[in-house]
């Protein structure tokens, strides 16, 4: 080959699919390959198997899939990023290939790997090649799963991710779709409508805001291309390469706002807008929800507190009371165990009213997904703080990180109550024969007198003389109180039991 | 024709509307009362209240219909 012929076939393997394709990606304002690239890593970035499938009559430049070593505000990341303008990002064999190589690249560098999906799924005209063999697709999933825990693996979801290919968003970390053009889905709403007769539209099946507020399978919704890209490098600003280190620390930041007035109501049953107290707690533009709109009675994310990344498990009691339910068990049981296997210790802010009762969770097995998030809170290592922000009630408690369950310290508000349940409920319970007897003011009275007394009982300063919390703090002292802390507590010992690994509830 | 739903099971606080009150979108629409806690529930779009199907001191269970809303 003539080095013309050689600056030939590069040039054809750089400008991926033909131009009419390249056109249909600003109607759908999609980036190309190159260029979603250039936007993620700094500049200098190598590349592997450029020249994949060259020689073929199709038009199959890089075999649809671009594979790249760079950095990330210089920290060394791999990235395996769809081409969808070579056959629709589909998968032939050396795509395959291509993309365990990349991933085996993160296994040796011990590295991040972003996966820039954009793909139709596999290519059935190749699939002997590329589907059921020792190096074919499922060896994806297989090297996902190692690589899980390791390194951070996040995918930012610009088109598609059909049947198989679904499944890569779903070993991920984290997933970023952009909103109208990401998509999962195991059978097409063509398929879907041949094999099962329904009808439905992609959107509604699997459109990326149902899957970021109902399903559960997106992690956030991006407005477009640049923002999900944007997203995804912040999210790995709180993040170690990989699990043996720490997370990288920023320039420490005063919180946006310090004025704790009037947040938290004094009535224990009105609802508040717990956001208010992680901004007022954490350096100002640091907070980076997950999942802000799926189960949003709970939030978590991630923040940083005088520089320091740490993880935040708050109860938001401005959406159903802050209850606990099937979905927020399973949101805060995969946050805890996302910040724990990356060294980011954790904060919980507790306002919670207990898990939800009633037929209806009891049929999706509350009690199972509460085990699941209470086994989380239980294994993870990192350092844990607790703090009793109003109240906690029932397993809530538990699931809130408290006592029990490993904190290195639970602290309280001085208007904070724990309890088995809140002082009504108790009332009616312990008493509700009495109560039955009595009539009228003589009734109120009784209701009245008894709860007072529980409330007494339940008192804060109560509890720290008991020795249940740790300490009684000021809300102005609070950040500084859990900075100091975190950085007490920062080099604990991290072993918790000795076995293979847990059989942990689902 | 939309109905707001109930986000959980509990009982029926304050009915917050009447038919032909215009609604709009994120108003608080009924109070829950549940868990022990005030629930607001508030409508995602915007209307004219219909029907109010519930009353207050009614169980309702999770998607169940509170409040109807037309054009």
């Amino acid at each position: 080959m003539t080095a013309d012929e050689l600056a030939q076939a590069r040039k054809k393997a750089m400008a991926g699919g033909s131009e009419k394709y390249h056109e249909r990606l600003s109607v759908s304002h999609k980036l190309s390959v190159r260029k979603r690239l250039d936007l993620l890593l700094d500049s200098g970035y190598v590349e592997d198997g450029l020249f994949a499938n060259a020689l073929a009559d199709d038009d199959l430049a890089a075999d649809g899939v671009v594979t790249a070593t760079g950095t990330i505000d210089g920290r060394t990341v791999v990235v395996m990023a769809n081409d969808p303008t070579v056959k629709a990002g589909s998968w032939g064999a050396r795509t395959v290939e291509k993309i365990l190589r990349i991933q085996e690249k993160a296994l040796d560098m011990n590295c991040p790997i972003f996966y820039l999906v954009d793909s139709a799924g596999a290519r059935i005209t190749d699939q002997v090649e590329m589907f059921p063999g020792r190096r074919g697709a499922g060896h994806i999933f297989y090297n996902q799963v190692k690589l899980s825990g390791r390194v951070p693996q996040i995918c930012l979801l610009f088109g598609p991710s059909a049947a198989g290919g679904a499944y890569i968003p779903a070993f991920t970390d984290v997933v970023i779709m952009v909103d109208k053009n990401a998509s999962m889905y195991l059978g097409s709403p063509r398929m879907a409508e041949m094999v099962i007769g329904e009808k439905v539209s992609l959107e509604e099946m699997g459109g990326a805001r149902m899957h970021c507020t109902v399903s559960g399978n997106g992690d956030l919704l991006a407005a477009n291309e640049e923002e999900a890209i944007r997203w995804g490098k912040q999210y790995l600003s709180y993040f170690p390469n990989h699990y043996t280190q720490k997370p990288p620390a920023s320039l420490p930041k005063d919180p946006a706002f310090v004025q704790w007035e009037n947040i938290i109501p004094a009535n224990q049953n009105m609802p508040f807008d717990m956001q208010r107290v992680i901004l007022g707690l954490v350096d100002e533009g640091s907070w980076f929800p997950i999942k802000p709109l799926f189960a949003p009675e709970i939030l978590v994310g991630f923040a940083r507190l005088d520089g320091e990344a740490v993880a935040i498990v708050a109860n938001q009691s401005k959406v159903k009371g802050g209850v606990l339910f099937v979905d927020s068990a399973d949101k805060a049981a995969r946050f805890i165990n996302l910040a724990d296997a990356f060294n980011i210790p954790l904060l919980f802010l507790a306002d919670v009213p207990g898990f939800m009762i009633g037929t209806k969770v009891e049929r999706q097995g509350i009690i199972r997904h509460g085990a699941k998030l209470i086994a989380a809170v239980s294994e993870a290592t990192v350092p844990k703080i607790s703090v009793i922000i109003r109240k906690a009630y029932g397993a809530g408690l538990y699931a809130m990180a408290g006592p029990a369950f490993g904190a290195d310290a639970v602290l309280a508000l001085p208007t904070a109550q724990i309890a088995v349940m809140g002082p009504e409920a108790a009332v009616n319970a312990v008493y509700y024969n009495k109560i039955q007897e009595l009539e009228g003011e003589e009734r109120q009275a009784f209701i009245q007198e008894r709860q007072t007394s529980y409330r007494q009982d339940i008192d804060i300063v109560r509890l720290a003389s008991e020795l249940i919390v740790d300490d009684v703090v000021e809300p102005y002292r609070l950040r500084d109180e859990l900075t100091r802390r975190f950085h007490l507590y920062a080099h604990k010992s991290r072993e918790f039991s000795v076995r293979r690994h847990p059989v942990n509830p689902v | 024709m939309t109905s707001v739903v109930a986000t959980l099971a509990g009982t029926v606080f304050k009915v917050l509307v009447k038919p032909g009150d215009v609604i709009s979108p994120g108003q608080e629409v009924v109070r829950l009362e549940s868990m022990k806690m005030e629930i607001p529930i508030e409508a995602e779009s915007g209307g004219v209240v219909t029907e109010v199907v519930v009353h207050e001191g009614d169980f309702v269970n999770e998607s169940d219909p509170l409040i109807i809303l037309g054009e």
